[in-house]
Order: C-alpha cells, then structure tokens, then sequence
C-alpha cells in the first residue's frame, strides 16, 4: 500500500499511483459491531464529495459511508458480498470498501496520518 | 447524555460498566445495549447458555384490595379471576377506540393482589391512569415496587443453574411464579421472558439485586446480556415491541395479539366486552380486520429495518415495516410489520424499499425460530 490518511469520519484512504482504496478503520468497526451487510457502490459511477458511497448495516443498526473525495468508483471489494465480516475481522486490509479514480488531483495531506488520527480518536469525536 | 441530568440508572448500573457495557439512553435510563463480546455473541449465548438482562427499568406494580381483578378487567382484555393464585398472563391496556396504550405481564399473587410488569417507556402513564382508574375504589390500593430490580434468566440451561438454587422456581411451568429465596435473598420468580427461550424473570429488593447477579454470574454459562441483542432475539421469537409493532393506533386483533384476549371477553363470552375499546375490538374479532401484523422472511441479506415502506407490484405503498434487523440465529434478516389483510397470507411475495432499493420480502409465519417454552 502507498500513503495511508484517515478521515474524522473513521474512514482510511490509501493511494497508489491514481487509485484511491478507502474503507473504514479498526475504530470504527469497533463501533459499528457485528457487520452482516454492506452495501457497495456501483462500478463506474461518478461520486461527488460528501455523497454516499456505501451503507454499512450491523446486527442493530445501518451506517454510512460518505465519500471524502469525488471520483468514478473503479472497483468494488465483492469479498464484502458473502463476507460482510471482513469489515471486523480485518476493515484496514481485506476488508477495503472501493477503490476510486479521482476526478482532480488530490491532496492527501489534507487528512490526517496514522498519529494525528489515533490522536484524534483518543481525544474523543 | 452529559447534559440529560434526568437519566436514571438501574441498581445494577456498576455492574455492566464494570463488565464493559456500553450504556445507551434507553426509556429514560441509561441501559447496557451490548458488552465487549457484541450483539451476535450475546444473541447466540443466550440461545445456547444463558443470558442474564437487567430489565428493571421496567415498571413493577401492584395493585391490591377487594374487587382488584374486576377493577382490572376494565382496563384490559383479559379474565383475571380466572387467573390461579401465583399464575400469570400477557395483556394489553386499551384506550377508548380499541387502541392499545402499553402491553404487560400481570400476575395474580393472592386472591386480591396482582402484579404487574409495564413497559418502561408508558410506566409513568400507565401508573396515572390506574390511578385516576381506582381513585373511586377505595378498597384498592396501586403502588410502584420502584425500589425492586428485575432481571432476566434466559436460555437453555437456565432452569439448570435455578435447579441448584431453588426447587420451587426450578419446577414451576410457563407463566407461572413463586416466591423463593435464593442464598438467603427473597425473590420472586416467573417462568417467563422475552427472548423465546425458556427462562425466569426475577424480581428482587435493590439492596440484594447486585449479590443476586454475583449469583448468577458465578456460573460459568452465565453471562450479562445486553438490550440489542434482547432486541434480536425477542424480533426472532415473533414477540411484539410496544411503540413500535403497536401502539394506539393498532388494537389487539390488528396486531395479531387476539390470542390474549381471554375467551370469556369475547363475543358470547360469560363476561362479553366490559373494557375500553370493547365496541371496536369484538367487531374486528367477528368481523375480522382490514390490516394485519404479519412476519417477513427477507431475500438476500439486506436487513429491512424499522420504517421502509412496503409496496404491491404496482408500487404502491401498501404497509410498514416496524421492525425488523438481522436475525443471529436465523442467519437471515427478518422483519415484521403491517400489510392489508389480502397481503397477509403466508407465502404472499412483497416488496420493501431500503433506502429506495427494492428487497424482496416473503411473508412468513412467525415465530421463524421456535420458542421454548416449559410448558410442563
């Protein structure tokens, strides 16, 4: 993997060359609790900043995942489809989300390393 | 929650941070939704072990004096004279145009003295309207056992661990109770509970309700259990949660709780009507209904919660879901909800919009996992 950043929403991103993956963190499986279903975006479909890009349901409730930054989505992780459990047992590897090709060059500093993010979830939301 | 100073606590609130719950608002307190093991773990323990819920933010009542039962029976559906002494039934209190305020558990405990179990959300409610109900009994007496927690012994091999601690709770049927004691501690036990599995319901003084779960803990089947996954079991188990599968807007028939409408309240019945709402609802149970609450099997895995519209094959919006999740045990999401009667035969296809996506859904004859139950 190149650069990993992360979001105040619990989302991580990971670049490689123009491929942007992004799924959630270890934190944020830790709340959502038993993952038994995700809903993924479609392949080749364009997303704006903000939109939402997948739904992630647990045993009690759904949750969703906005997308940071606007692109055409390039691939699913179809693991997801019969594994959902993938997003607990490992959310910042096999159980990536998707992987996006942006629409504009994109800063990743803009969003926090591994230190400010584990700062950040430790300080509270 | 820091600014809500009005959130109550239960006496057992210690206990489940120090077992790592994670408190939520629930009803007004502050309530273990899950523990560090999470919702599926505890879902299944309970389906397999024991589990062991703290529900004593649930209104605990009695109502005691000559005339209690009759006084009672205007309230709700059900013969209370016909109940044995220390024998208990599910009722619903109604309103005025058949609606249903609040659901419960009343047991007879003498000949005059009921207990009563109301949902925490309508305790306050339902504790003034009895009130105002009785204020012209002056032989009946209403009170509030608020200084009692009430816990929940759910599971397989609950009657296993209530077999070493006392014979008479351990051989009590369904819908049954009694007073025993446990280690020296009055308590009393109903053979009853909300998950499906067989299981006891104990009712016992604050001041002895944290060595009480120490007691129950101590075995190694037992583990605390919190209110999602009370949630998925009672969802899997076919039961109703009030303010969500009914409410005022729905009566007993629509709600497909006729069952608990005693027979002798019933059209033609010896003591025929006499409880708010009677016109209504002895009209729905001869005439039958145009809604009903029925059970969905969903296809996929999708969970259909809380709220999603139901649609024909025209697309019109036909029912709701009112609740609805996935189902540990199940392995499947299932939900229930209301539809018109002609949808509501088992096997009919629907369709439920999930975030405006279609999912199919099958209606199915609930419970979709069996209850348990010691019937004796």
């Amino acid at each position: 993997m190149g650069q990993v950043v992360y979001t105040k929403d619990h989302e991580w991103l990971s670049r490689k060359d123009d491929v942007v993956t992004i799924g959630v963190t270890e934190f944020a499986q830790q709340q959502l609790g038993d993952v038994v279903f995700v809903e993924l975006p479609e392949v080749g479909s364009t997303l704006l900043i903000g939109d939402e890009a997948a739904v992630i349901e647990s045993v009690k409730a759904a949750g969703e995942i906005s997308v940071p930054l606007g692109g055409v989505v390039l691939s699913v992780n179809e693991s997801l489809i019969d594994e959902p459990e993938l997003l607990n047992s490992a959310p910042e590897t096999e159980g990536w989300i998707f992987k996006l090709t942006p629409t504009i060059a994109v800063d990743l500093s803009d969003f926090m390393d591994a230190g400010q993010y584990q700062q950040y979830t430790q300080d509270g939301e | 929650m820091s600014e809500n100073h009005d959130i109550k606590t239960t006496q057992l609130y210690d206990q489940h941070l120090q077992a790592g719950a994670k408190m939520v608002p629930f009803a007004g307190y502050l309530m273990p939704v899950q523990y560090p093991t999470g919702i599926m773990q505890e879902h299944l323990h309970t389906r397999e072990q024991v589990g062991l819920f703290d529900v004593s933010h649930m209104g605990q009542f009695i109502v005691q004096g000559a005339g209690a039962a009759l006084a009672l029976e205007e309230l709700m559906p059900v013969d209370l004279e016909a109940l044995a002494i220390n024998q208990q039934t599910y009722a619903t209190f109604t309103d005025a145009s058949g609606g249903i305020s609040d659901d419960l558990i009343v047991t007879r405990w003498a000949e005059d003295t009921f207990f009563l179990i109301v949902n925490a959300a309508c305790k306050a409610q339902d504790f003034q309207r009895l009130q105002v109900h009785l204020a012209d009994s002056a032989d009946i007496s209403l009170s509030e056992l608020d200084l009692h927690s009430l816990v929940a012994l759910q599971g397989p091999h609950a009657k296993d661990i209530m077999a070493e601690l006392s014979s008479d709770a351990a051989s009590l049927v369904f819908m049954h109770g009694c007073s025993a004691s446990i280690d020296g501690i009055d308590c009393y036990i109903t053979r009853s509970g909300y998950t499906g599995e067989d299981g006891f319901e104990i009712s016992v003084a604050n001041q002895h309700a944290d060595r009480l779960a120490d007691i129950l803990l101590a075995y190694d089947a037992c583990q605390w259990i919190g209110l999602g996954a009370r949630d998925s079991l009672r969802l899997e188990a076919g039961l109703c949660l009030y303010g969500h599968d009914m409410d005022l807007n729905t009566t007993p028939v629509e709600a497909g709780l006729s069952w608990s409408i005693s027979k002798s309240r019933r059209n033609n019945g010896a003591k025929q009507g006499g409880f708010l709402g009677d016109d209504t609802i002895l009209l729905q149970l001869s005439e039958g209904v145009s809604r009903k609450r029925v059970g969905f099997l969903v296809d996929g895995k999708a969970p259909v919660r809380e709220g999603s519209e139901i649609i024909d094959d025209q697309g019109s919006v036909i029912g709701m879901i009112t609740s609805g999740g996935f189902g540990p045990t199940l392995q499947a999401p299932l939900a229930m909800g209301y539809v018109p009667i002609e949808y509501s035969k088992e096997g009919t296809a629907l369709t439920a919009l999930v975030r405006n996506k279609p999912r199919s859904i099958i209606v199915a004859k609930m419970p979709l996992v069996p209850q348990r139950y010691h019937r004796g």
